[in-house]
């Protein structure tokens, strides 16, 4: 017996590079096909990757000016793929910030901070960035389980 | 960002009526806050039960509301949703602060 491969799913959506307009998308993102369908689990941790992946983008890459974040989610199960662009600035040197989180001690140097990669890359697979023509591109992989 | 507080004893309780604290609103989650943490009491209480989603902007300022509050008082958390749950594993910060699963049914809010 063969069976059927499962069929493609995909979304797009594009954003203004604001903090509201992220807050919006992911919400209208979370409750539209396929992601809606998705375990608890899985959609918390595909909710917590693109919140930092997009406000990533609104802080570092337009820092403060306009512009637009396209997003774009294939899911072919088990595995998700996103694909975010922008026109903003590059990431410093072209690279993909590390993802070590900060210590932990005394409670009077506690980080505010800087826990937006380490998420991204303990929740993700595979996370390649690009710059061409003025363009960065963030690919990733959630597998759905 | 709309928090209501509620002094019981020597706790006080600060509920956050918004399903979530992220990058739009984390400076107003701080600044009120500091408004409600005014009340003198020996623990804070911060009741995250309806809160379905914090990203990192949101826990930086919860961490800022415990360091704000040190080293006299303590900000407690809790009724920590699923995926908020899931952000103060993965970035350790479940370590940093002291979680109840709920809330004791005295302390709950009225509604």
């Amino acid at each position: 017996m063969t069976v059927p491969p499962a069929p493609r799913v995909w979304v797009k959506l594009r954003l203004a590079a604001d903090p509201q307009a992220i807050r919006d998308g992911l919400c209208q993102l979370m409750a539209a096909t396929p992601l809606c369908d998705l375990s608890d689990d899985v959609r918390g941790s595909i909710q917590i990757v693109l919140a930092e992946v997009l406000n990533n983008i609104v802080e570092h890459a337009y820092a403060g000016s306009a512009g637009y974040i396209d997003v774009k989610i294939d899911y072919e199960h088990p595995t998700l793929s996103f694909e975010v662009t922008d026109t903003g600035h590059a990431m410093p040197s072209d690279r993909l910030p590390g993802g070590e989180l900060a210590m932990i001690d005394a409670r009077t140097d506690l980080p505010e901070g800087g826990f937006g990669w380490s998420m991204i890359r303990s929740l993700t697979q595979g996370l390649i960035y690009t710059r061409r023509s003025g363009r960065n591109t963030l690919e990733f992989w959630i597998e759905a389980g | 960002m709309d928090l209501t507080a509620d002094l019981r004893g020597d706790i006080l309780v600060i509920h956050a009526n918004e399903d979530r604290l992220d990058a739009s609103s984390a400076i107003q989650f701080k600044d009120r806050m500091r408004e409600l943490t005014l009340t003198a009491s020996q623990r804070v209480v911060l009741d995250l039960s309806r809160v379905v989603f914090v990203d990192s902007s949101g826990l930086g300022a919860i961490v800022a509301v415990l360091k704000a509050l040190a080293p006299d008082r303590k900000l407690e958390l809790a009724g920590l949703t699923h995926t908020v749950q899931k952000v103060f594993r993965l970035t350790r910060m479940e370590q940093v602060f002291a979680i109840h699963a709920e809330l004791p049914q005295n302390l709950r809010h009225a509604s």
